[in-house]
């Protein structure tokens, strides 16, 4: 009864397995997206209840934006009382003036952290208590390739194998996998909706087996063209994009005959809620853009109970200075609309964001005034149900491992609270086994 | 489910003459090129395999419009003169805030138009592989681009990607060992993956891994201090203006140890013990193998056993063919493996054989480029700039209900000239006529107009080689206007909308 994937099993499988042409995976995937079949999701109805789950009021959601690239956790969350600090980093400390000295929450250790100077917008959320700081995350034998490293992240799986850690979330809130891998019927009373990706691209973290996850880049986009050329094609189209492949193919042509009657039937839903005008500005980028469309879904009602961000490119190997600032002033004022949304809608204490990035940089800078790819590195945390402040120890910069930060905390503690406490479900059975709380969450 | 035999065949023996007919021909061209138009595919069809596979592996025998060096200006981004650096570093030492900047704007105007001749070489790029009578090479140049990913981002440099992508073109079915040596020497890898840094006093390792991870061996056939070493082995290997240069004071000039070789290695040493390892024609072969064949995983393990014996034979050609592209994918093409009913239609098209196939294979308009080009983008393919230095996933990656909008709608403004919201109405005036290609699939004596059912079976036939009457009477009726004759050109296209929006489009 768990949806961890045991690597030795046979059918335990990449992600490179799942994009090429997994006979497990596609199999099983539902053939109608969940939020089809519910009505609520049809109509949006935002005054209303507007949780799936009976009896709850509202669900709530996790936002996740991801910093791809690799953020160098030292220059964003600076511990600039450390003299190592300044003597690993000669040309790119940044100035303890500049830095925004954050409060103390009850907590030991504020007082010795500062946020990068770009971070205005963070700042304002850590003194309204809406920021959790968790510091030295990582896991055990990092690998510094951004690929498998992000694929780590995505898996929850140091082997960077297996099923997306919120695809298999959402496989837990609908089809059980009580007897062997191709689990239950969807409980109907329970059908969770797709999770939605904000881009292009389907991020390995969303991959399940039963639940396809949605992704649009722009409403402009996600819709047909051909009934700009004939009107009366629409309804054709349609019914041409209706076709349901067999229950069990696992080609080519039923995975894109899925991913073409997913993307027909999402498409007015999705364009009717994101065109609303949002209740604040959002700052010019295109992380502003992705979390605004967020931030008008939500308002919408639409039950989706997760979303997916990203921004970058981190990979700062020379003259980081600029791009990361530039980088992080469009992640803080980003999110920091986000709020500011969330919360006129009245809907901010439903949500939870969280940043990550699939690896810190190295402590000592290169020649060429950048940082090279590390290991351990801040997590952030926003929302009004955050424990505010900052969790978790800073790791030494005077015992490395080989040039690079120990990890304190792992990672997956942080899914594991952000499964139990704040999505109903049990950390145990997606991740494979229990973690400890940090309780950077405050309970319900 | 589609009723495949029970065992594949993993055979590299080559195909029967008789068993290569219309079907075949058109995976030929599809894969090797970007598919064509029917009486393409008829002529392959009468010459059989062997003459078939030879016409589109020899293309140096066919006559083209060269890539010419000077097609594109290679001094827009020329670097300062020694002159102008001592200019700028005094006036930067003196607070000379009116001349520090001077000096960038001179650089933002130069990006600028540097960024203007990216978009013209990346339209170039794309009429090439529209127009070229050689698709193979340009199919092959794209699938060094994606192996050799270098992007256009980071480096800067318009001419820098033009020059690599002449390299690649030169040198498409050449010597893997020699594409190896020149992407140590090119100045666009070079400067992407920041060995312009790498000097013997602060070694950069992101070529030396990259080259072992990405380029050649694969994941867990090297150990970190391979990369070490062959980092040490490319201190010194950078570029100066358009040219590699070799900066012997960087240089590491003492004893490497990498993949068990040993000595004062150098690049080409590095390369050497690289071509040594029994890992890298196994890497090669499935590269090649995952572009032209099949959407495997990478990890042979987790592949098909049919596939996984294919590769490994392939594997085995091109070791002994001392890296050797030609004969290796020779031997592929004819194979039987490559015409089993398991490999044929079921490829996910890239951006690129979506877009260069449609308008190969439907004759329609090419319109606009850079709407092309964007559009390819929004796929998740912007040529010059691969989203990694690992290029491109290919296979099920290029699928989301994102790129699934995208690909239909390409594919209606290629044939209506309608665009989605969000563009410029351009390229729109050109209207398509698909008579001609509707004639074309019928006999050239009949003189009737054939029934709207008739003439969308055909469609069918030609654009997914596939029968299906119900389908057929479905795009009809969709079709069907009092006002319009069967093959009026307003129907016509209206067909190939619907007919290219089918998932099955999707595939070849």
């Amino acid at each position: 009864m768990s949806l961890h994937n045991d690597p030795t099993r046979a059918n335990a499988y990449t992600r490179r397995a799942f994009l090429a042409n997994s006979a497990v995976l596609a199999s099983a995937a539902l053939t109608v997206p969940a939020f089809l079949q519910s009505s609520a999701f049809a109509v949006p109805r935002p005054q209303l209840g507007l949780s799936s789950i009976p009896g709850v009021d509202e669900d709530t959601i996790l936002v996740v934006v991801q910093l791809s690239g690799g953020n160098d956790g030292l220059n964003t969350v600076v511990p600039y009382r450390d003299d190592n600090y300044r003597r690993s980093r000669p040309e790119i400390a940044l100035p303890t003036d500049q830095l925004h000295i954050l409060s103390q929450y009850g907590r030991s250790g504020a007082g010795d952290i500062g946020l990068h100077p770009s971070l205005t917008g963070f700042r304002e959320l850590y003194d309204d208590g809406l920021c959790a700081i968790i510091q030295g995350v990582g896991y055990p034998n990092p690998n510094r390739s951004h690929f498998a490293s992000m694929d780590i992240w995505h898996t929850a799986e140091t082997n960077g194998t297996g099923d997306g850690w919120i695809g298999r979330y959402v496989d837990s809130q609908c089809c059980g996998f009580g007897a062997g891998e191709s689990g239950q019927a969807p409980d109907p009373a329970a059908n969770p909706e797709p999770p939605i990706a904000l881009g292009t691209e389907i991020p390995l973290a969303l991959q399940g087996r039963r639940i396809m996850p949605v992704s649009l880049e722009s409403p402009e986009t996600f819709s047909w063209a051909g009934t700009k050329y004939a009107k009366d094609l629409a309804e054709h189209y349609q019914q041409l994009m209706n076709t349901q492949p067999a229950e069990g193919d696992d080609s080519n042509n039923a995975f894109l005959t899925r991913t073409a009657m997913d993307a027909q039937i999402s498409s007015k839903t999705i364009r009717d809620a994101v065109d609303q005008k949002p209740l604040v500005g959002y700052p010019d980028s295109k992380l502003a853009g992705q979390l605004s469309m967020v931030g008008s879904m939500i308002r919408a009602g639409m039950k989706s109970r997760v979303y997916y961000a990203s921004h970058g490119s981190f990979d700062t190997h020379a003259n980081q200075l600029f791009n990361h600032a530039r980088l992080l002033e469009q992640l803080a004022s980003a999110v920091n609309a986000f709020y500011k949304d969330l919360k006129a809608q009245g809907n901010d204490r439903r949500v939870v964001v969280m940043c990550f990035s699939e690896f810190g940089r190295r402590v000592s800078q290169n020649a060429s005034r950048g940082t090279d790819h590390g290991t351990a590195a801040p997590m952030f945390l926003f929302g009004p149900r955050v424990t505010p402040g900052i969790h978790g120890l800073h790791p030494s910069l005077s015992n490395l491992d080989n040039g690079d930060l120990k990890y304190t905390v792992d990672f997956r503690s942080v899914y594991a609270e952000l499964l139990d406490t704040w999505m109903d479900a049990k950390s145990r059975d997606v991740l494979g086994q229990g973690y400890k709380h940090l309780k950077v969450l405050k309970k319900a | 489910m589609p009723i495949q035999p029970a065992r594949p065949s993993s055979s590299l023996a080559p195909i029967r003459d008789e068993d290569f007919r219309f079907s075949q021909a058109r995976h030929l061209l599809l894969r090797a090129g970007f598919g064509g138009t029917e009486d393409q595919i008829n002529l392959l069809a009468e010459w059989g395999p062997e003459r078939a596979v030879d016409h589109m592996l020899n293309f140096g025998e066919i006559p083209s419009e060269p890539d010419r060096p000077d097609a594109f200006d290679h001094d827009i981004m020329h670097p300062l003169s020694d002159q102008d650096q001592r200019a700028l570093r005094q006036a930067r030492q003196s607070r000379n805030e009116a001349v520090v900047e001077q000096f960038q704007k001179r650089r933002m105007t130069a990006q600028r138009a540097d960024r203007a001749q990216m978009r013209e070489i990346q339209g170039w790029w794309l009429t090439r592989m529209i127009q070229t009578p050689k698709p193979l090479e340009e199919k092959l140049t794209l699938f060094w681009h994606g192996h050799f990913a270098t992007g256009y981002r980071t480096i800067e440099d318009s001419y820098h990607m033009y020059a690599q992508n002449r390299m690649f073109r030169a040198n498409a079915l050449g010597n893997f060992g020699t594409l190896l040596g020149n992407i140590i020497r090119d100045p666009a890898m070079l400067r992407y993956l920041n060995n312009n840094q790498n000097r013997k006093s602060d070694p950069n390792e992101n070529l030396a891994r990259e080259i072992m991870e990405l380029f050649s061996l694969g994941e867990g056939n090297y150990s970190e201090n391979d990369i070490k070493n062959g980092a040490r082995a490319l201190t010194g290997y950078t570029y100066n203006d358009d040219d590699f240069s070799f900066e012997m004071n960087r240089h590491d000039q003492t004893i490497k140890r990498i993949l068990g070789v040993s000595g004062n290695l150098d690049g080409e040493g590095f390369v050497n013990a690289i071509l040594r390892s029994r890992a890298c024609p196994a890497f090669i072969a499935t590269k090649l193998y995952r572009f032209f064949v099949a959407d495997v995983p990478m990890d042979i393990k987790e592949m098909p056993p049919a596939s996984r014996q294919f590769i490994a034979k392939l594997a085995d050609q091109l070791a002994r063919a001392n890296y050797e592209l030609k004969p290796v994918v020779r031997k592929m093409l004819l194979s039987r493996h490559f015409y089993d009913a398991s490999v044929m239609k079921n490829k996910i098209k890239s951006p690129a054989e979506l877009v260069v196939g449609s308008v190969r294979s439907l004759s329609t308009p090419t319109r606009n480029m850079r709407v092309l080009v964007e559009a390819m983008t929004q796929m998740g393919q912007s040529l010059f700039a691969p989203p990694s230095v690992k290029g491109w996933d290919g296979g099920r990656a290029w699928i989301s209900t994102a790129t699934m909008f995208t690909r239909q709608n390409t594919l209606v403004y290629l044939l209506t000239g309608r665009l989605p919201a969000g563009f410029n109405p351009i390229g729109m005036a050109q209207s398509f006529d698909a008579r001609p290609l509707v004639r074309s699939l019928n006999n050239p004596a009949r003189t009737d107009t054939p029934s709207r059912a008739h003439i969308a079976s055909d469609l069918l036939r030609a654009v997914l080689d596939t029968r299906d009457e119900a389908l057929a009477k479905k795009i009809a009726d969709a079709t069907e206007h009092e006002k319009r004759d069967a093959d009026d050109p307003r129907t016509l296209t209206e067909m190939l909308t619907l007919i290219t929006a089918l998932p099955q489009y999707q595939l070849c």
